[in-house]
């Protein structure tokens, strides 16, 4: 059971270094907007494929 | 395309298509429907700048653009004079490169900040742009060599936004900076709070299986290391405002809630460095947890309110249109202008008025006649005309015909300034209602340290050896853990419910004022009625046109009118309008003109006397009527009213069937104040009562003992707002009136007032069970513990049970459905 105090400096260290990349992310303003990632993942960075739909004829989607 | 007989439905904002209109725009190989030109612009500009995706994410559809005018073109230059920008444009480094913040009006759903953010950073010039979703706010950089923000604003309006730059006030600065610390200390209290849970849970297993003594008291002293940051960082607000009570001579729930922290802590680090007894570290970084996120949910709720009103006060760093060289007496030209800061106006300027502009500052007309809408100062929805050496009054908006003022008065001496002043004395006399918590929260600490003081002389006198210990644990078992989560979990849990009615309460006593409420004053205009004057009926007087007719012909002549009677003739007719030619309009009077060579008259009663063969009487000649002929007899009588809203009679019936007195408290005549009351059934309906009155009126009833609510949208009703015990202001009313409220109703859906005074009796209803429960605890607990009954993990279970059965207590708040 020795290993213990081996295990509870390392706890501290990574508690520590928690708390250091939770200062971090509230400095740089990562809770500023909980809401906008969410929906941004759906809609950022598909500019490829968007290109792609272009080249090609557009489908018979129904239109709404 | 498709022909059918179902309604086509506009392919950009969802509304209705008239058939007659064949505009179209195509997507993707097809053509989609347009209800307008301004839906075409926009809709064409998205597509045409590669931006089509738009119509693929959006999840509703856009609101209808406003069409761009040349006007509006004109107004956003002036954004890029440096003297307007001082105020809200902040400049990073490079004087060149500048950042400002906008508030985006138009946003819907989340496709709307994608497409807005995509276009802004496809600008020339823009360096970067960010859209925060949850407050629809704008941060652009741009570089000012390569574009102007006037080009930047354009660029918005183009895709069917508005966008304002705006100076976030000193009040929304705080609350956010307060916002960033909290998340820091929750954040803090949390991580290291579960790290000493794990010891904590290691210790209280020990005791069951048995533990080496040589472990647990590691686990005591790195629990002791990983306490004081929390002590130092996150609980000191506590003990802060505590200190701030105390000396101020009163007690709030942070000093028992101090007192339990500190008395905890010191009895574990006592123990510590004993090496022997129980340690409470872990209760005092959960408890501490959990106060920090009650109020984090609570100062949420509050920022959200403010940001939804509070920024709209200084939305618009108003700007006026300075005429240079202007001279009554000659032909002056009009055409040497310049746009200032209204900051910097001085008084004798001569500044233009365009017809929809807000007058800015206190001024006398020079040139000009136009209608006034002052609806601000007095409550009358109706303009009131104005012309040569009138007085117009700062906010006041010029509706007609464009006019040169000059400024007569300006800063504090403005009678807009005067009401400021008038509210500022109202809150400062307001009166307060104690919190129930806070009352016992100091009944609650007395007795606590009488006890301890019992027990400590008790133990002392009988058992030397044991006082010490004995007494610790009484005032640890004591910790106000449920008594101090009683009200925030139930006003926690209240506030979601509100948001769900729309009704946002920016102050913290709100809720707990709003059960005990006695009276109720509204206003009329804007508040019980629409605010918005509408064609109620339409009486002919001749029998050679039926209503159809008269109606096309009364909307042909309104056509270029901004009159607010113009507008509601005009909505009520759907369909094709005639072209007029000869087109006159003689302010305050009526307009005339010619349709298919036959002249036309529309105006009040003196007006169409004037032109009309064939006299006539109208016995119920008012401003809400007008008339319309042509050369030989009176056609048909328009009325027009400001419509009561449907919610009004249900609100007055079920405040009345709760024992609730009702008021009206109007500015305007007391004839329309008088139909409206009768039609609700108010009981008590006053009239003609200036700002101050009202609050005179308002303060004479909280003399007589009443608690009242007063809801109100207007200017005017602000001083009165501010001084009644709990003010709702409506949220489509003024900012000066949302911004001295206590609640903003956002919803305007005003019968959710009496949902909100059904949610604020229930929530304290619950938060005096919660309290009832903690005090129970208390009771049964303290005297176990003073006895010596009390084993440690006992304690700590029943803290946190007792907290528990709080928190779930409040979550049925949640049931209510409306």
């Amino acid at each position: 059971m020795d290993v213990i105090y081996i295990l509870l400096p390392v706890a501290l260290v990574i508690v520590i270094i928690i708390i250091a990349i939770f200062l971090w992310a509230v400095r740089s303003d990562q809770f500023d907007d909980l809401e906008g990632p969410a929906h941004r993942i759906l809609m950022d960075d598909d500019d490829s494929e968007r290109k792609i739909n272009k080249t090609s004829p557009p489908s018979d989607k129904a239109p709404d | 395309m498709n022909k059918s007989a179902a309604p086509i439905h506009c392919f950009h904002c969802g509304l209705p298509v008239d058939k007659s209109l064949n505009i179209f725009v195509e997507y993707q190989g097809e053509n989609k429907p347009m209800c307008c030109y301004g839906c075409q612009a926009v809709s064409q500009a998205i597509i045409d700048s590669g931006m089509d995706e738009f119509y693929r994410y959006r999840t509703s559809n856009p609101e209808k653009p406003e069409e761009i005018v040349p006007e509006f073109l004109q107004q956003l230059k002036a954004y890029d004079s440096t003297s307007v920008q001082k105020k809200f444009v902040s400049s990073t480094g490079d004087e060149n490169i500048l950042e400002v913040s906008l508030i985006l009006e138009g946003i819907t759903c989340a496709a709307c900040v994608w497409l807005n953010e995509k276009h802004l950073n496809s600008l020339d010039g823009v360096i970067s742009a960010n859209i925060n979703y949850s407050n629809h706010r704008a941060r652009v950089t741009w570089d000012n060599n390569k574009i102007q923000l006037s080009d930047i604003l354009e660029s918005i309006s183009r895709i069917g936004y508005l966008a304002h730059p705006f100076d976030p006030d000193e009040h929304q600065r705080i609350l956010e900076k307060e916002r960033k610390q909290q998340i820091r200390r929750l954040g803090l209290s949390g991580l290291l709070g579960m790290q000493i849970m794990i010891f904590a849970v290691a210790m209280y297993t020990g005791e069951w299986w048995g533990i080496e003594e040589s472990f647990k008291q590691s686990f005591r002293w790195i629990s002791l290391a990983l306490t004081i940051p929390v002590l130092l960082f996150a609980s000191s607000v506590f003990f802060k405002s505590a200190y701030r009570d105390l000396r101020n001579m009163r007690v709030g729930m942070d000093v028992p809630v101090s007192l339990g922290i500190a008395i905890a802590f010191s009895a574990s680090l006592l123990n510590t460095v004993q090496g022997s007894g129980e340690v409470y570290f872990d209760s005092v970084a959960m408890f501490t947890f959990f106060l920090l996120s009650a109020r984090y949910f609570e100062l949420g709720t509050r920022k959200q309110t403010s940001e939804a009103t509070e920024a709209l006060l200084n939305l618009k760093p108003v700007i006026a249109t300075r005429l240079r060289n202007y001279h009554e007496t000659a032909s002056s030209s009009i055409d040497d202008q310049e746009s200032v800061a209204v900051s910097e106006l001085e008084l004798g300027d001569t500044l233009l008025v365009r017809p929809g502009e807000v007058v800015p500052a206190d001024g006398t007309i020079i040139d000009g006649s136009s209608g006034i809408n002052e609806s601000l100062i007095t409550g009358e929805s109706l303009p009131v005309t104005k012309s040569k050496g009138d007085a117009v009054i700062g906010g006041s908006t010029n509706t007609e015909n464009p006019l040169i003022i000059q400024v007569s008065k300006l800063g504090e001496d403005t009678v807009l300034s005067s009401i400021q002043r008038l509210i500022d004395e109202a809150q400062h006399t307001k009166p307060a209602i104690a919190k129930l918590a806070d009352r016992i929260a100091s009944w609650f600490v007395t007795v606590l340290l009488s006890i301890a003081a019992i027990v400590a002389y008790y133990w002392y006198t009988v058992d030397p050896s044991q006082w010490l210990e004995i007494t610790i644990a009484t005032l640890v078992v004591s910790c106000p853990c449920a008594l101090s989560l009683a009200t925030p979990t139930a006003i926690t849990a209240a506030s979601g419910q509100l948001a769900r009615i729309g009704l946002l309460p920016k102050r913290a006593h709100a809720l707990e004022t709003l059960a005990h409420a006695t009276d109720f004053v509204f206003d009329k205009t804007g508040t019980l009625t629409e605010g918005r004057i509408e064609l109620e009926d339409i009486i002919l007087t001749s029998g050679d046109f039926d209503k159809e007719t008269a109606l096309m012909l009364a909307a042909s002549l309104e056509m270029s009118s901004e009159h607010p009677i113009a507008r509601a003739i005009l909505s009520a007719r759907e369909g094709e309008l005639k072209t007029v030619k000869e087109l006159t309009h003689t302010t305050g009077q009526g307009i005339q003109g010619v349709i298919d060579d036959k002249h036309w008259y529309i105006g009040n009663a003196d007006f169409i006397q004037q032109h009309c063969r064939d006299a006539f009487d109208d016995s119920a000649d008012t401003a809400s009527r007008i008339y319309l002929a042509n050369e030989k007899q009176n056609i048909a009588i328009f009325v027009l009213s400001d419509s009561v809203r449907n919610e009004a009679r249900p609100l007055i019936e079920q405040l009345h069937a709760e024992n609730k007195n009702t008021w009206l408290m109007s500015g305007d005549r007391a004839e329309n104040a008088q139909s409206i009351s009768d039609q609700l059934g108010i009981q008590h309906c006053l009239a003609d009562l200036k700002p101050e009155d009202k609050l005179s009126k308002v303060k004479q009833l909280q003399q007589q003992g009443a608690i009242v609510v007063m809801t109100g949208d207007g200017v005017n009703d602000a001083p009165v707002l501010a001084g009644a015990d709990l003010s709702i202001a409506m949220g489509k009313g003024t900012q000066l009136a949302a911004a001295t409220a206590d609640m903003i109703l956002i919803s305007n859906n005003i019968e959710h007032i009496y949902h909100g005074y059904q949610i604020a009796i229930k929530t304290l209803s619950i938060i005096k069970q919660n309290l009832g429960w903690a005090l129970l605890y208390n009771v049964t607990a303290i005297p176990a513990a003073a006895t010596g009954y009390v084993e440690p993990w006992l304690a700590a279970i029943g803290m946190s049970l007792s907290s528990l059965v709080v928190v779930i207590n409040a979550l049925r708040l949640n049931r209510l459905k409306y």
